[in-house]
């Protein structure tokens, strides 16, 4: 890198500069590079903040965006050599998610290419009460296999976008639109009525040590909502927050978790629930993520920080969102009581606790995602 | 408007400082440099955070600077087309249809045409900026819409022009000034924002926020002005619902000097705390610890 020192070509210093902000996650395309040279031109392309205004209005589409290109701006325009990346280094097979995709040869798979349904439920039978962290790796992966065939979804809610429809309140325009048609006669009533959206479900995963074991099926379960609806968020928490709505965006499921563990850089670390609760809430939540949405997070509540500090995140987000449902693999076990000081500190503020250790579990959340009002006490927080 | 272009564009991003100034817009750098670059390049300019941080009086303040008509699209879950774009006046054509038919008319291809005319067409916000040159363009809080509606404002931001089945093309002379708000409730499409030049606005600086009050009030003591200034920095920092912007800090300061108050103490705050919070737990929480709030000092 020698964008400093010697006076080169401009154009070519700034597709450099570009070039390192693609490494840092800022998708630049060719038409925003060329944007940029043509603000420059627009500016004193002499100085130094011309350069930084015309390249942060133009590369730039998030605050998250805005913080990168200002490292990488002062990294570049500092002549400094660029630190190498470290999320590509991370060692994939070191975590529980990279299982290989196809359980070892079994036989009788061999002639049905796809997964049958009912073959797996079958086998599925024996398995499905059994705690995940007890399974080995064939068994396990026979789990995920299932787990990815879910479609977990939360109930719909009623916009204010109008669509056509046989009956409901009359269409005013449409009506007489069509009288138009016909010489101004008055024909049929044309009728409309509001649509229905699904309402937005939002993951946050605990990816800590303590939850090790389960963390891997229930990424899978949040990347079956993914696929089953459009919308779906999912962060992990551990020791800090990560979107992987994104890496979870494709269909193949061991690839997209793949791709969201080389995106999380805290696997297996402590956990700072409240904090990241609060940077949620602070960063996504408050602003609409969470709003009237139903938000699942699947964690033992080993809080290392400040319980009561959860305490309140909880209780900010049980004010934004419409269901609160917390899945705790140790819910499952015979005489679970809350005793976690992080799991106390949240429930008040939880509408559901519902365990998350085998299939079935996560059977019962999707159903219960899918029935969320007419099941217990799920107060609308809306 | 006279004779020569109405009025210039801004030759640098300092001139265009200067001017919003004038108009009553204290614009920093980085804003002005952005609002300074949509307009040479013709650029819709895409202005994101948190309510209250002066996105809207942008486009209020870039009308005034422009000598140009402020056309307004607010936008709102449902939003479509026919509010946004242009609809028929339906009466009127079938008024138009009978009066017709009564006075004989058969000629039935002319009806038709009659009947599609542009003074049956209804031009709302979007349709009335390509008609209206020059013009500035303020697409008001795009993240209350919809997907449906942002792929289509993208085509419209696009290359201005709309087609209108029975009348033909629209296109704009001059391409609007065209400023996109949004609070980020919901992550707008890429590709809406990168059409666009995108700036993040974030909360004013203590310096700032005194400058604004004081360009907004000129009447009020400075004294109050630095301390509800740093009083809403203080509740920034604070872990709040909704944290007050700037609007808010204005409205404060008008309540305040309504009472007479030449300076922020911890009862009057106490009395005028609803110009600032809009949430019952909000004030709770800073009623709390309101000695510290007020609490005088060099810095917020």
């Amino acid at each position: 890198m020698t964008g400093a020192a010697a006076p080169r070509d401009a154009v070519e210093v700034l597709v450099g500069f570009t070039r390192r902000l693609g490494d840092e996650g800022v998708v630049v395309s060719p038409g925003r590079v060329h944007a940029m040279l043509e603000a420059l031109g627009e500016l004193d392309a002499g100085s130094m903040r011309a350069v930084y205004w015309s390249g942060r209005v133009t590369l730039c589409a998030s605050p998250e965006e805005v913080e990168r290109y200002d490292r990488v701006f002062a990294d570049y325009f500092s002549g400094h050599r660029p630190r190498p990346r470290v999320r590509v280094q991370l060692p994939e097979p070191t975590r529980p998610v990279a299982v290989p995709a196809d359980p070892s040869g079994r036989s009788e798979d061999d002639d049905a290419a796809p997964p049958d349904r009912l073959a797996t439920a079958s086998r599925m039978e024996v398995l499905r009460h059994r705690d995940v962290a007890e399974l080995g790796p064939d068994q396990r992966a026979e789990v995920h296999r299932f787990v990815s065939m879910l479609t977990p979804a939360a109930l719909e809610r009623v916009t204010r976008r109008m669509h056509p429809a046989s009956s409901g309140r009359v269409d005013a325009h449409r009506t007489v639109r069509s009288m138009l048609r016909h010489g101004g006669e008055p024909a049929e009533l044309r009728r409309h009525r509001q649509a229905r959206r699904n309402r937005r479900l939002v993951f946050l995963v605990d990816v800590s040590g303590s939850m090790a074991p389960y963390a891997d099926m229930t990424l899978r379960f949040a990347h079956a909502a993914c696929r089953a609806r459009p919308g779906t968020e999912v962060f992990t928490v551990g020791t800090r927050l990560t979107r992987i709505t994104r890496e979870l965006r494709g269909r193949d499921p061991q690839a997209a978790l793949s791709a969201a563990t080389a995106a999380v850089a805290d696997w297996s670390g402590g956990t700072r629930l409240g904090d990241e609760v609060k940077e949620f809430l602070d960063r996504w939540g408050r602003r609409g993520t969470a709003r009237g949405a139903v938000v699942v997070i699947a964690s033992d509540g080993w809080e290392r920080g400040d319980p009561a500090l959860l305490g309140t995140q909880m209780e900010r987000l049980a004010r934004l969102a419409r269901t609160v449902v917390w899945v705790n693999p140790h819910r499952g076990r015979a005489g679970y009581a809350p005793r976690t000081g992080g799991m106390r500190a949240a429930l008040p503020h939880v509408d559901q606790l519902v365990a998350g250790h085998s299939v079935d579990a996560m059977q019962r959340l999707a159903r219960l995602l899918a029935a969320q009002p007419a099941v217990g006490d799920a107060v609308d927080h809306a | 408007m006279n004779d020569s272009a109405p009025t210039a564009a801004p030759e640098a991003p300092g001139e265009l400082a200067r001017r919003l100034d004038d108009a009553g817009y204290l614009a920093d750098d980085g804003l002005a440099t952005a609002a300074f670059l949509a307009l040479r390049m013709h650029r819709p300019l895409f202005l994101e955070g948190e309510a209250g941080v002066g996105k809207t009086s942008l486009a209020r303040a870039l009308a005034v600077v422009l000598d140009a008509p402020l056309i307004r699209l607010q936008c709102y879950e449902g939003v479509d087309a026919a509010q946004a774009l242009y609809d028929w006046d339906f009466p009127r054509q079938l008024l138009h249809l009978r009066a017709s038919e009564a006075a004989g008319v058969t000629d039935v291809d002319r009806l038709e045409h009659e009947l599609y005319d542009r003074r049956f067409l209804l031009a709302r916000p979007l349709l009335r900026a390509l008609e209206t040159s020059p013009s500035v363009l303020l697409v008001d809080e795009v993240d209350r819409a919809d997907d449906e509606f942002e792929a289509f404002l993208l085509e419209v931001l696009s290359d201005f022009t709309i087609s209108i089945p029975e009348i033909g093309t629209v296109r704009a002379q001059h391409p609007p000034v065209v400023v996109v708000t949004s609070n980020r409730t919901r992550e707008v499409h890429d590709a809406l924002k990168r059409r666009c030049l995108y700036h993040w606005l974030a909360h004013p600086s203590f310096e700032r926020e005194v400058a604004v009050i004081r360009r907004h009030l000129p009447g009020v003591q400075d004294r109050l002005a630095d301390d509800v200034a740093r009083a809403v920095q203080r509740m920034r920092a604070d872990d709040l619902l909704k944290p007050p912007g700037l609007a808010e800090s204005i409205d404060w300061v008008t309540a305040l000097a309504a009472l007479g108050a030449t300076e922020l103490n911890a009862e009057l705050a106490a009395r005028t705390l609803g110009a600032v919070l809009k949430y019952q737990e909000d004030t709770d929480r800073v009623l709390g610890g309101v000695d510290e709030l007020v609490a005088g000092g060099s810095g917020p």
